[in-house]
């Protein structure tokens, strides 16, 4: 058996790492939600958003925290015209042309990422590069700064959608589209708003996670994991997403520790779990539509 | 004559390389209520569509206010005062009442006079204020019903699109709703396009009415005329002699053809 100070650790270990698949997740579902598109480009933003950051912070002598305000700006504005200039015009059309050119973003952003800031691995300066002890266990700041950020963040969310005029409209068209451009709510524009809040949550992600896996061209590869989570939790759902994320996030150490061998396919095999006894993921949100 | 609030000239609109109306026209008066009648399939929901911009036009005008509208996004139309109360209600099912109310105002700057109005809704509709937290997926057909229209109020509009408002209610709330349908337009100067299967409510709560038929306009008068034609008795309101009417309908020329 496990000592109970391991069982705790590899617990607070897999929720900050849960939390930042949860991050992550959070950014494709909030597209999925508002244009049934998902995007496989995503973790790759997460990864540039973290490289953003370290440029503020290096190129422009910026701390820690401006330089990730300004990432969540440039990142966000980025996400904004992503949407209002190519996805716009491609909505509508296959659903493997969208994947696709979802995927060769991914690649366009992996290789000008490798071009502006090389193929090594790199490490952002964070405030919380010291180390904390709760109950005998000490654990890396960075993991629980990781975990504050999604409390918090998730909060600041979920006022922002159930409070907001802005907020409620976006649910809205995410809802019933043409019902909400019948209201005259802008859904063009409020679609590009979900993308540049999209990246900005992305460049969060990356900022927080550069401490603990390191920065570089391949950091967006765990957008896969955060995307399993999501399905996990019933693709659609934000709080399922989340549930879904830390479940994934919480078994992967303790299976890590006890069956080395599979390092890093259990959150696969979790999914599969959970597709299998339940195909609608955890949490469903369901209704019947009325005729 | 004063100019009409909406005309609508000879629009066409298709689905990829169907063509499903053919070279429409209609008017709506300004403080009118204009019933469009026709059989499944007729195109009158596209026609609605393509007035509210949520399907372009191949060709035709669609003048609004003395200005051309066709062709623009449906959100644009939405704000200058044409609202949209689609087929099939179409709530936001996971919006609660209250919302929903808000979402059709969004455009709206004045808030005070948003929450008055919110409050002219449950007015016309005091079921609705029993239910105003409650999520709009849960109501029921004829609440949800009550609920899109006050929704489409709630922009206040200077004319309202109305697509099939009876669809599948019982017909004591078809006879509410419609009364509440003239309040709007009596007591709020609110244009009303109605769409409908109920033919003989319609004609009786409009000024005109106007007649489809695969895609195009077959018939147009004043309602009371067309309450008492013979084309209209027997395919809309089913008053002909019930014994031979399935015959009938099949062999007996129409009038307009
Ligand atoms: N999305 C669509 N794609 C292709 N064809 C369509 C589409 N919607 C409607 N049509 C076709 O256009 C024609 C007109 O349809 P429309 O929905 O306007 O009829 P309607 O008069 O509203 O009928 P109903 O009384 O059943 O609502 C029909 O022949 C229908 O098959
Ligand atoms: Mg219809």
């Amino acid at each position: 058996m496990l000592p109970i100070d391991d069982v705790f650790r590899l617990t607070l270990i897999g929720i900050s790492q849960g939390c930042a698949y949860g991050l992550v997740a959070l950014g494709f579902v909030l597209i999925y939600k508002a244009t049934e598109v998902v995007n496989f480009a995503h973790g790759d933003f997460m990864m540039f958003g973290g490289f953003a950051v370290l440029t503020f912070s290096e190129s422009f002598g910026l701390g820690f925290w401006p330089s990730l305000l300004c990432a969540c700006i440039a990142m966000g504005a980025a996400g904004f015209l992503v949407d209002a200039l190519i996805m716009r015009r491609i909505i509508g059309q296959s659903q493997a042309s969208v994947f696709i050119l979802t995927v060769a973003f991914g690649f366009i952003l992996r290789s000008a990422a490798g071009m502006i800031w090389g193929w090594n691995p790199v490490s952002i300066d964070t405030p919380f590069d010291n180390e904390v002890t709760i109950a005998n266990v000490t654990i890396g700041a960075e993991r629980l700064a990781i975990i504050a950020a999604t409390v918090v963040l998730c909060t600041a969310l979920y006022l922002f959608f159930s409070r907001s005029r802005l907020g409620i409209a976006m649910q809205a068209s995410a809802q019933n589209q043409l019902a909400a451009y019948y209201m005259g709510i802008p859904v063009r524009r409020q679609v590009s708003l979900v993308w540049a809040l999209a990246a900005a949550i992305a460049t969060i992600a990356g900022a927080f996670m550069a401490p603990i896996t390191q920065l570089d061209t391949n950091t967006g590869f765990i957008g896969i994991k955060a995307l399993a989570g999501a399905i996990v939790g019933g693709f659609g759902s934000i709080p399922g997403t989340l549930l879904g994320c830390l479940l994934i996030g919480v078994i992967e150490p303790f299976a890590d520790y006890f069956f080395p061998s599979i390092k890093g396919v259990s959150a696969y095999i979790v999914m599969l779990v959970v597709l299998f006894i339940r195909p609608e993921g955890l949490i469903v949100q369901t209704y019947m539509k009325k005729v | 004559m004063t100019e009409p609030l909406l005309e609508i000239r000879n629009v066409e609109t298709y689905y990829g390389p169907v063509m499903a109306i053919r070279g429409v026209s209609l008017t709506v008066n300004e403080r009118e209520i204009v019933a469009v009648l026709g059989a499944n399939g007729a195109g009158k929901t596209t026609l609605l569509k393509t007035a509210s911009g949520a399907l372009d036009c191949r060709k035709g005008q669609i003048i609004y206010g003395g200005k051309e509208i066709q062709c623009r996004d449906p959100d644009w139309v939405a704000r200058q005062g044409i609202s949209h109360v689609p087929e099939g209600r179409e709530v936001f099912p996971l919006l609660t009442v209250e919302e929903n109310l808000m979402m059709g105002a969004y455009f709206r700057k004045d808030s005070d006079a948003v929450a008055d109005d919110i409050e002219t809704v449950y007015g016309y509709f005091p079921a609705l204020r029993e239910v105003k937290g409650q999520m709009a997926a849960y109501l029921s057909g004829g609440q949800q019903q009550m609920l899109a229209i006050g929704r489409g109020f709630m922009s206040r509009p200077k004319l309202l699109l109305l697509d099939e408002p009876s669809l599948g209610l019982s017909p004591v709330l078809v006879t509410e709703i419609f009364d509440i349908i003239c309040r709007l337009n009596r007591e709020q100067n609110i244009a009303i396009l109605l769409v409908e299967q109920n033919a003989n409510l319609a004609l009786q709560v409009s000024t005109r009415g106007y007649v489809m038929e695969v895609g195009g306009m077959v018939m147009d008068d004043d309602s009371e005329t067309l309450l008492e034609s013979d084309d209209i008795k027997e395919f809309y309101l089913g008053k002909k002699d019930e014994g031979a009417r399935g015959l009938r309908r099949w062999k007996k020329k129409k009038t307009w053809r």
